[in-house]
């Protein structure tokens, strides 16, 4: 594609200059030539994931103290080893097909990513994490600015969401995102059919065609009939693909499957992005139980997620492939009485791909009590964030978009240390 | 048509779900005010609308056995569906619905609770219907459509369904639950950037020991709220707003046995802040006049000082509301983006509705973006141009597509007198189905009217062409507004 080398020049040269102090980002750099023909996979775990039941410090007795009824038992985590500062962290049981994927090296979690003042509102985080910017967060989404630096003309299906809203991390100010729930019903139908489908269909790309001036409204309704029209024949042909590995009969395997389906087609695809909900676990969490709420969704994410990896190593295009998690804040650590847990501060990303650099970033907190304790905040109530989110966002932008992470989150957040990508 | 009848057109549409032939025969010979004031004062008007479900001449339900509102979910969306097509009281059944956005609950974690048909009873059962009386949350929003959001504050905290929702119901004295205090504060009141943490934290006490009782799983078990004075946490609980009329800030310490009015002292202050009856003004004023320009300054102050005044009372803001200049302006009609229920209920009034089944629109809803008890989250729908993915837009589309093709006799029938031309169809639909119409999209109309043959004006070409037509308007950018 014609913007990649101009953007390439462009970063080049700039990038050489950083080059004297920081060798690393010529390196950076080098990685991210392959960017045109990349795609960004986002995931919203959305309620706000306890990051504790995920990745659990099963070495930390104040996990337990604080977790009664939730604390994992040690002998029951699946052991990923130990990070930089030496705390023991294992998956929850159900992430058996995540481990085999940690094992080969394609996945990384980055420990306690968050900001501070962490917002605890499901509404203003997410706003948040979709920004890039907890000063202001009713702008445009990170990912949808950085959908704006794309030289047009911009392949209607550049940025493919599979649920029924545009999330707010893909609003963009000039690109439209297709939102295709569903596959199959993402269709022109006609109420007599036969002759009258064809002639219904160029009316109504006609209609579309109007662009009022003077209603920015209608303006902006007639330009998403115009793009639902023009990516449909593409979306048809990408029902039609059969996937290598069944996925899970939910909607979040589906929606992966669609995503996988896309990037078989070729459909040009750069943003892709999933969601799976239900994180909210104030109430009955439970974390062990085979009918366990929180077992329910790891088990979710795990067959979804596995099925993914597997069918793109099968068919040779999990090197093009990047995942990334977020979730709009972490849980309290303590249980509360209802034995859930309420909305707390930071928590862990994960990161999944052909190109990631497996491991653990990042170092787990310590869950004393103790007001003091500098890796917890609110007093000791909450994880703190050792990582700003925005720093791994940077890294993706820079390192596997492409793209200039300063410019399109209007702030250096690189940083070191999360190499994950 | 005259600027009276479209002044009365944008009324109905914004304060009800558009105009259909009940509507043109209710409204028809009143003047602007008299309208005004039939939709504002509707407990004049008896609500016997539901005694129509299952009788010709109405809209169709469509039940996996018998006909069951009260605790079969998807027969529930059906008959608010219904009343909303069909009730001589349009505006109750509006900001009924604008409650439940308002106060967003959600049927799947309550029936995970208490199962599906409790669940149903308990967002969706008419008192008078169901075995013990209980009346589900959207039964009492209904109520209180009109009235005080002191009242419906103080109402949503005990509300069962909410009580399960934000977990009040697991709300205790050793370990307080933050969930309803929190959503309290920053949707049901004041608003994000109105309340501290510490906030949160006092009001999580305040609602110590408000619990629900009833035997969760049990069938057509009996559900209320509960105050477990033992549970109470009796400490004082300060804020950073004032909670009494003399400033003070501190709900004092007090007895168990009195612990309720801790709850009573903090709604009603919360009620009457200049900061909620903004915000309600503004939630008010973006619904009912426009949301693509901001609104008028001057306007959200005379609305929240109508609230004030009246004791947070809603009938008065609507009134006012109705009556201003912002509202009756032409330039915001057809400007606001109609929710995926408003349009398909202001489809079936202006397309028809016999022999159309309300349970043909329940998937499609879903995959517009909106299912009636089953809003995404506490903070609701997300509003405005959110509604128009490309995939939503599609299903809005197609939803069209499978109305009109059930439509199709009857809209030839209705046009058999508009057969002459393809321009006297699409002039009769373009009539009837009240749009802002482009005179370069009626030119598209004629076009496609024309397309694939002779015009010879047989039923069959009515039929085909009529339906295609209705398809192709209720898809069309313009018709996506109200």
């Amino acid at each position: 594609m014609s913007i990649t080398r101009r953007t390439f020049i462009k970063n080049g040269v700039a990038a050489f200059t950083v080059t004297l102090a920081v060798p690393r980002f010529v390196s950076d750099l080098a990685h991210a030539q392959g960017a045109a023909s990349r795609n960004l996979i986002i995931l919203d775990l959305s309620g706000g994931n306890d990051g504790l039941s995920m990745l659990v410090p099963y070495n930390d007795p104040f996990y337990y103290s604080r977790r009664p009824t939730l604390g994992i038992p040690a002998s029951t985590v699946l052991q990923v080893g130990s990070d930089s500062s030496g705390r023991a962290l294992g998956l929850h049981p159900k992430l058996a097909g995540l481990q085999g994927i940690f094992n080969e090296g394609r996945l990384a979690f980055i420990q306690r990513v968050g900001y501070a003042n962490s917002s605890r509102s499901h509404f203003f985080g997410t706003d948040i994490w979709s920004t890039a910017n907890p000063a202001n967060s009713s702008g445009s989404g990170w990912v949808g600015r950085y959908l704006s630096t794309l030289a047009p003309p911009l392949n209607p299906l550049v940025a493919w969401n599979t649920t029924g809203d545009t999330p707010h991390m893909l609003q963009s100010p000039s690109v439209a995102v297709a939102s295709i729930p569903s596959v199959s019903g993402y269709a022109f139908a006609s109420p007599t059919g036969g002759a009258e489908g064809p002639l219904e269909r160029a009316a109504a790309t006609s209609i579309a065609s109007h662009i009022p001036v003077d209603k920015p409204q209608v303006a902006f309704v007639s330009t998403t009939v115009q793009s639902a029209l023009a990516t449909l024949d593409t979306v048809a042909a990408v029902g039609q693909v059969t996937p290598s590995v069944t996925y899970p009969n939910n909607g979040f395997g589906q929606a992966l499957r669609a995503v996988a389906g896309a990037m078989v087609k070729g459909t040009g695809t750069k943003v892709f992005w999933v969601q799976t909900g239900g994180f909210d676990t104030h109430a009955s969490q439970d974390t062990i139980a085979d009918n366990g709420a929180y077992v329910k969704l790891m088990v979710t994410l795990n067959d979804g997620l596995t099925a993914l990896y597997t069918d793109l190593k099968n068919q040779g295009l999990l090197s093009n492939t990047l995942l990334l998690s977020f979730s709009e804040f972490g849980r309290r650590i303590t249980e509360n009485g209802s034995r859930g847990t309420d909305h707390g501060a930071a928590s862990v990303m994960f990161a999944m791909g052909g190109g990631v650099r497996g491991g653990l970033y990042g170092t787990a907190a310590n869950l004393s009590p103790d007001p003091q304790n500098p890796t917890l905040e609110n007093a000791a109530g909450d994880v703190t964030f050792e990582t700003d989110f925005r720093s791994a966002y940077a890294k993706v932008l820079d390192n596997w978009l492409g793209a200039d992470s300063v410019a399109v989150l209007g702030g250096d957040f690189r940083k070191t240390g999360i190499d994950f990508v | 048509m005259a600027d009276s009848t479209q002044l009365m057109a944008h009324l109905l549409r914004r304060a009800g779900f558009g105009v259909g032939p009940d509507e043109v025969a209710a409204f028809g010979g009143l003047s602007y005010a008299q309208a005004v004031d039939r939709l504002l004062n509707y407990e004049a008007i008896p609500d016997t609308v539901d005694a129509n479900i299952g009788q010709p001449g109405y809209l169709g339900t469509t039940s996996n056995g018998a006909f069951s509102p009260n605790s079969v979910e998807t027969d529930a969306q059906q008959r608010w569906l219904f009343r909303m097509v069909h009730s001589p009281r349009p505006l109750e059944e509006k900001m009924t619905l604008f409650w439940h956005n308002y106060f967003a609950t959600g049927f799947d974690k309550i029936a995970g609770v208490v199962t599906a048909p409790n669940a149903t009873r308990l967002m969706a059962a008419k008192a008078s219907e169901d075995p013990v009386g209980q009346r589900g949350q959207i039964e009492m929003l209904r109520a209180n459509a009109l009235g005080s959001l002191r009242d419906l504050l103080t109402q949503i905290t005990i509300d069962p369904a909410m009580l399960i929702w934000l977990d009040g119901d697991t709300n205790t004295k050793a370990q307080p639950q933050e969930n309803f205090g929190r959503e309290l504060m920053e949707l049901f009141s004041r608003g994000v950037g109105y309340y501290t943490e510490s906030d949160v934290y006092a009001a999580a006490r305040v609602f110590t020991g408000v619990n629900l009782t009833g035997d969760l799983r049990t069938p057509n078990a009996a559900f209320s709220w509960i105050y477990r004075a033992n549970q109470h946490d009796t400490t004082a609980k300060t804020f950073s707003f004032p909670i009494y009329a003399d400033g003070g800030k501190t709900i004092p310490a007090r007895p168990a046995s009195a612990g309720t009015q801790d709850a009573i002292d903090l709604i009603n202050a919360l009620a009457m802040h200049p900061e909620t009856a903004r915000r309600v003004a503004s939630k008010l004023y973006t619904f009912f006049v426009s949301e693509t320009s901001a609104p008028d300054p001057s306007a959200i102050d005379y609305l929240a000082t109508v609230y004030l005044q009246n004791g947070s009372a809603i009938r008065p803001v609507l009134q006012a509301m109705f009556m201003s200049p912002q509202f009756q302006d032409p330039a915001v009609w057809f400007t606001r983006y109609a929710w995926p229920v408003e349009y398909v209920v202001r489809s079936l009034k202006e397309v028809g509705w016999v022999g159309y089944s309300a349970a043909s629109a329940l998937s499609p809803l879903v995959n517009m973006g909106q299912q009636l008890l089953e809003p995404p989250n506490v903070a609701g729908w997300v509003l405005g141009q959110s509604w128009f993915s490309t995939g939503a837009m599609l299903n809005r589309m197609n939803w069209a597509s499978n109305l009109a093709a059930n439509q199709q006799f009857r809209i030839a029938t209705a046009a058999a007198g508009a057969k002459s031309s393809p321009t006297a169809l699409v002039d009769f639909l373009t009539s009837r189905l009240t749009t802002d119409l482009d005179p370069a999209v009626r030119a598209d109309l004629i076009n496609y009217a024309s397309a694939g043959g002779p015009w010879t004006g047989s039923d069959a070409q009515l039929r085909a062409k009529g339906a295609g037509i209705v398809h192709l308007i209720l898809g069309s950018a313009g018709y996506q507004f109200v």
